[in-house]
């Protein structure tokens, strides 16, 4: 450290040591690192317990210095609810990606909505199934090109993509519905903020709290790390708007 | 003058994603061309440090914590 | 003498479970168990287990899940098209080592099947009916009282091998009604360090996966795992003898078919056959020495496995006595309950052909 000088932003020590084995540039690492300073500025990690999904982010619980469940494909939503109603007074929960969270594992995360589980669902959507090679999703844009879409994603036989938060704000049970991302500094700090309200509504148990990332895939998109973000912002939030879709008073 | 801030990286947890350098206001981090670290990635450094504002945006942005950000005390 | 009661055998597991000190129930409702969960709906306001139907038996056997890997003691039942869908689960469960519970009040199958009783589930219980190479204690009730006592051994168990453990119940066992001795609540403390309860000062995050990507990984939790297993077969198997000192024809059965073969053996006594019940508890870890020993013995002639399928644990049975008896099996499937009449002229006809 230089004479004259001080720390004003370093990593969080709620963050292991461990390399993040995630491609160059994913928006993974930026979520990681900006809920675990919220868990760490909130003074919470000895009360916090997640539950991570199976796709890129499946090794989560060796990044995310917090106690964790990995789930089974779709499940972390059910797995979450027993955490929350057995350990009612822990910080719970849970980070998917699109497959996990709208495709197989949508009946578990709309019933936990509609019952009001206590938890937070942090839900990292790129609109591709990056761990398997990019495949399309329910989130992936139409005419979209994937490696299960190659001409391009065709609504006629695949339907329209997902927009899970506008789905789920519609329920009773979830307290707070608000969809962010991590493309741009002034999104990434929006979405710590946001993090940090959905944990203080978990605080009070007014419900479900349901967090939205529109999130990158370079590598499943074919195109550089800033090349993704640009695509975020001409693409994917055109499709899936940013904002507070519900809170709690309004 | 010195700079108002300046910022640290660790080399070999970069990844030379470019985030960073995209995002910096001032345009002082750039990925070392002739260089590259232990897993082969260019890695960020500062080109020109004495145009750091220590704003933050590269350390906000780094998907792998690879920034500390220092500023001048008051 | 603990509290005495006439109850059903579905109800009664409830009732053992809260007093085994089951603290999360997760389940959803078939036939023909909804009882269980209908019991402890209504038992609620006295306890303070929570109580969840879920939205599907998938996301009953994740729930277990997460409430296990949270340290507490949860269980789920269902029957057999049910458990089918928990297999994934329970694939997980054994992987992550969490003590769960899991009843299956077994119907008949395949498929939709009949809401009657059925034991075509040993296979999926026994060998494993999710993927990968695993083990669960089975325990296989044959009357309302080993419905309690089964429920007890099945939460004393599963936290003691960090294992789940199915109850291998069927629907005549479930829906009948018995005399039964109630226990005594246990007062249930866990002491659980490895399991989600936050991450204090004290020690490093306590993860629970079933993930080992790299293969020397994943080989020592098998080699782990399997030697967990080992220990198991050592030291809990159970089994009930009926007539057997001096028995020349050897009835395997478990569950409802096990009541009538004991029928079956007095009717053959009767008449003057030599017959004998082996009754297996449990039915993982599987009694093969005591099958063995009497596969050996010179005075045994044959083995009869009689259960209501199309031939399961008469695999396990022929695997334990090794070739060296004949090994017959008799069955009816659909929920069908053979006779005693009817395993009698099966046994005598293959009796006479020897």
């Amino acid at each position: 450290m230089r004479e004259g000088y001080e720390v004003i932003y370093q990593k969080p020590k709620t963050l292991t040591d461990n390399r993040m084995h995630y491609c160059p540039g994913c928006i993974h690492g930026i979520m990681h690192k900006i809920f675990m300073e919220v868990i760490e500025e909130m003074d919470l990690q000895d009360k916090t317990v997640g539950v991570c999904p199976v796709g890129c982010s499946v090794f989560a619980y060796d990044y995310m210095d917090v106690d964790m469940q990995e789930a089974a494909h779709g499940r972390a939503a059910a797995v979450a609810t027993a955490v929350k109603r057995m350990l009612p007074d822990r910080i719970v929960f849970s980070y998917q990606g699109d497959g996990d969270l709208a495709a197989i594992g949508t009946g578990e995360t709309i019933h936990a909505c509609n019952r009001g589980e206590n938890f937070l669902f942090i839900f990292i959507n790129n609109g591709i199934y990056g761990m398997t090679g990019g495949q399309m999703a329910p989130t992936t844009l139409s005419e979209q090109k994937t490696t299960t879409s190659p001409f391009g994603r065709d609504k006629k036989s695949t339907g329209s993509p997902l927009k899970m938060t506008e789905m789920v704000s519609q329920l009773e049970g979830v307290a707070f519905a608000a969809r962010v991302s991590g493309n741009t500094p002034a999104n990434v700090r929006k979405a710590k903020r946001t993090f940090r309200k959905a944990i203080e509504i978990q605080q009070l148990g007014l419900g479900t709290q349901f967090v939205e990332v529109v999130s990158n895939c370079p590598s499943g998109w074919k195109c550089s790390p800033v090349e993704s973000m640009n695509w975020i912002v001409e693409q994917s939030i055109p499709y899936y708007p940013l904002g507070v879709f519900k809170e709690p008073g309004k | 003058m010195p700079a108002k801030g300046y910022v640290e990286i660790l080399v070999d947890t970069c990844k030379g994603c470019g985030l960073c350098v995209a995002n910096c206001p001032t345009q002082c981090l750039a990925l070392k061309q002739d260089d590259t670290n232990v897993y082969g990635y260019h890695y960020s450094y500062m080109a020109d440090p004495e145009k750091c504002i220590a704003c933050m945006n590269c350390a906000v942005m780094c998907p792998d914590s690879v920034i500390t950000v220092y500023k001048k005390k008051s | 003498m603990g509290e005495i009661r006439f109850m059903k055998g579905n109800e009664a597991l409830a009732e053992a479970a809260i007093r085994a000190g089951m603290q999360g129930y997760f389940g959803y409702p078939i036939t023909p168990q909804s009882e269980v969960i209908e019991y402890l709906a209504a038992e609620q306001p006295n306890h303070d287990y929570t109580l969840l139907q879920a939205e599907s038996e998938v996301a009953s056997i994740n729930m277990l899940y997460g409430g296990a890997a949270a340290g507490a003691r949860v269980m789920t039942t269902t029957s057999s098209p049910g458990y089918s869908l928990m297999q994934e689960g329970v694939s997980y469960i054994a992987c992550a080592e969490l003590p769960c519970v899991v009843a299956n009040i077994a119907r008949g199958g395949p498929g939709l099947g009949t809401i009657q009783p059925g034991q075509g589930d040993y296979f999926q219980a026994v060998k494993g009916g999710g993927h990968g190479d695993y083990r669960q204690i089975v325990l296989a009730p044959n009357s309302v009282q080993e419905m309690v006592d089964h429920t007890v051994l099945a939460f004393e168990l599963a936290d003691k091998y960090r294992t789940p453990v199915l109850i291998l119940s069927d629907g005549a066992i479930g829906q009948m009604m018995e005399k039964v001795e109630l226990p005594e609540p246990i007062p249930y403390k866990p002491v659980k360090p490895w399991a989600t309860t936050g991450k204090t000062k004290d020690r490093e995050r306590n993860y629970i996966t079933s993930l080992y990507i790299q293969s020397a990984d994943m080989e020592k939790k098998n080699i782990h795992l399997q030697k967990k297993f080992k220990e198991i077969e050592e030291n809990e198997v159970r089994f009930e003898e009926y007539m057997t000192d001096d028995a020349e024809l050897i009835i395997t059965a478990y569950g409802v078919t096990s009541r009538t073969s004991k029928k079956i053996v007095d009717l053959a006594r009767e008449a003057g056959i030599k017959m004998g019940l082996l009754r297996p508890v449990t039915v993982w870890p599987f009694p093969s020495g005591r099958i063995s020993e009497l596969a050996e013995s010179g005075r045994v002639k044959a083995f009869f496995s009689i259960e209501m399928s199309a031939g399961q644990m008469v695999e396990d049975v022929r695997l334990a006595v090794n070739g060296r008896k004949p090994t017959f099996f008799y069955g009816r499937t659909g929920g069908v309950i053979p006779t005693p009449e009817e395993v009698l002229a099966f046994v005598s006809k293959r009796v006479a052909e020897l």
